[in-house]
């Protein structure tokens, strides 16, 4: 029972601190503090949303396929390089610093130069969220590695096992969560990326969609946008949670034995 | 007959001596105990015996076979029950038959009908997040038997267990030995579980680690109910006492 009321508890305090804002925003608006050319109140962007919203859900068609595509290519070359590192020390200790070099160059700055050489089309978008989804997830995935229990792994080597049979039993599972957290952090960069990118030429996506309304001064349409990429990024961190859950049934129990412990 | 056999092995780690020339034998059903001190290098001793580690010198043999540094000839249980949070439990325990070679299925026919043996009957596809820690330490244990080649060593295998619950795995692992059949190596720093559950005591002690007394305990495994309520028993631990006393000098 004290258990179901935190449940509830939990879920109602940020639906409460959503309409708090939702009020000052439309209270800030109402009484023409802020103009309404520069914050449009919540109504009119909710009506500029359903008013747009054939135009709206082709264009997020476009960025969510970019980002959809990006996630997984990133997700495959973060696998593919985050085994070899974990095999390698070499490697790892090689090219570790570069990795993290390039995660300092802000994506606005490479965007214009995979434009360039890329052309208008998808694969520059694609490009930049390949890049900014793959550091998470093959960071992620090595301290996963390396989380390995170490008994576990001299008690598979007593078993005789081999490297693939350890790597495959005890370092993918206890690499699987940290997977999960890099994954959807990735997933809130894939939209956002594929956004930015749009934002420096093409002919489809969100991004060429709010450059357009931008130029037209359409404050409310701009408002719309942004909570349809809101609304994306958190279906798609959504979904990363709904897979995680899908392929570690196991996590369940134990999320359920830490909580009984912590209510003891 | 005699199973397990090792010959004067020794060990350095670093500079440092952890064994020397430690000679002991294990005959078929039945449980010897290697009982020493913290940091007597029981562990190392462990990892020897279970192909881990090669030792600088000396040899192990299994049933006559020079088993030195061949891991998967003898399984073993530490401590920690191991078992993989992400697997349910017929295949944690059925994973020695899969590293092996078995397919999934199948290793899992082969482990499914031991779980009554074990007191796991209606377990087999529960996660072990969803068990007691003396249901735990028994899947561990049905995984190391399913492992082994007849021997099994444990290293300290029941001490995070509440005293109830030791009371009785100690009982019940008697019984499943008898039952089954097999032998084992148990490594402890705890006389009264040696005493109670041994066939006969090795005393581990020193730095570098050496056998220093062998105890024979006389009393059958089915005459040890309320063993360490009897006389018999202290006068067992006073000469253990005695034993490690004259060790450290």
């Amino acid at each position: 029972m004290k258990k179901r009321s935190a449940n509830i508890r939990a879920k109602l305090l940020p639906v409460g601190a959503f309409c708090l804002i939702l009020l000052i925003w439309w209270g800030l608006s109402a009484s023409g503090m802020i103009p309404g050319y520069m914050l449009p109140s919540p109504a009119d962007v909710v009506g500029a949303f359903i008013h747009d919203f054939p135009n709206l859900m082709h264009h997020a068609f476009v960025s969510v396929t970019e980002a959809l595509l990006g996630l997984l290519i990133g997700m495959a070359l973060a696998f593919g390089l985050a085994c070899v590192m974990e095999r390698f020390l070499t490697l790892e200790q090689a090219v570790m610093p570069l990795l993290v070099a390039t995660q300092t160059i802000p994506t606005i700055a490479i965007a214009p130069l995979l434009v360039l050489w890329m052309g208008f089309g998808m694969e520059p978008k694609i490009m930049l969220v390949v890049i900014t989804t793959f550091f998470p997830i093959a960071v992620g995935l090595l301290d996963g590695f390396k989380s390995a229990d170490p008994d576990a792994v001299a008690l598979l080597r007593s078993m005789n096992a081999t490297r693939r049979q350890i790597f495959r039993h005890v370092k993918m599972p206890a690499a699987l969560p940290y997977f999960f957290s890099g994954l959807r952090i990735s997933a809130s960069y894939a939209v956002v990326g594929a956004v930015i990118s749009e934002w420096l030429g093409g002919f489809e996506g969100l991004g060429v969609y709010m450059t357009r309304v931008r130029k037209a001064y359409a404050f409310d349409k701009m408002f719309a946008v942004i909570l349809l990429i809101v609304i994306v990024s958190l279906l798609l961190m959504k979904l990363v949670n709904v897979i995680r859950d899908l392929s570690m049934p196991w996590l369940r129990y134990r999320t359920e034995k830490t909580q009984q412990l912590l209510h003891e | 007959m005699e199973l397990l056999r090792t010959e004067r092995i020794s060990k350095s780690y670093q500079g440092r001596q952890i064994l020397r020339d430690i000679s002991i034998h294990l005959e078929e059903g039945e449980l010897v105990s290697l009982l020493g001190l913290s940091g007597s290098g029981k562990t190392t001793l462990l990892n020897i015996m279970s192909g881990l580690v090669m030792p600088d010198s000396g040899r192990v043999f299994l049933s006559g076979n020079d088993i030195t540094g061949k891991p998967g000839q003898i399984s073993y249980m530490l401590q920690k029950d191991l078992l993989l949070e992400h697997k349910r439990v017929i295949d944690n325990v059925a994973l020695p038959l899969v590293i092996r070679g078995m397919k999934r299925e199948e290793a899992r026919a082969k482990a499914d009908p031991y779980f009554r043996q074990f007191d796991l009957e209606g377990t087999q596809m529960l996660y072990p997040a969803q068990m007691s820690g003396g249901m735990r330490q028994r899947a561990a244990l049905l995984r190391t038997y399913l492992g082994s080649n007849g021997v099994i060593l444990l290293d300290e295998p029941f001490s995070a267990l509440d005293m109830i619950t030791r009371g009785q795995i100690h009982t019940w692992y008697m019984d499943i030995m008898q039952k089954i059949g097999f032998s084992t190596i148990l490594i402890t720093h705890d006389a009264d579980e040696a005493i109670l559950l041994s066939d006969r005591i090795y005393l581990l002690t020193g730095s570098p680690g050496e056998i220093h007394h062998e105890l024979r305990i006389g009393t059958p495994r089915k005459d040890r109910r309320d063993f360490n309520l009897q006389p018999e028993f202290v006068r067992y631990k006073r000469q253990i006492r005695d034993a490690l006393e004259q060790a450290s000098g």
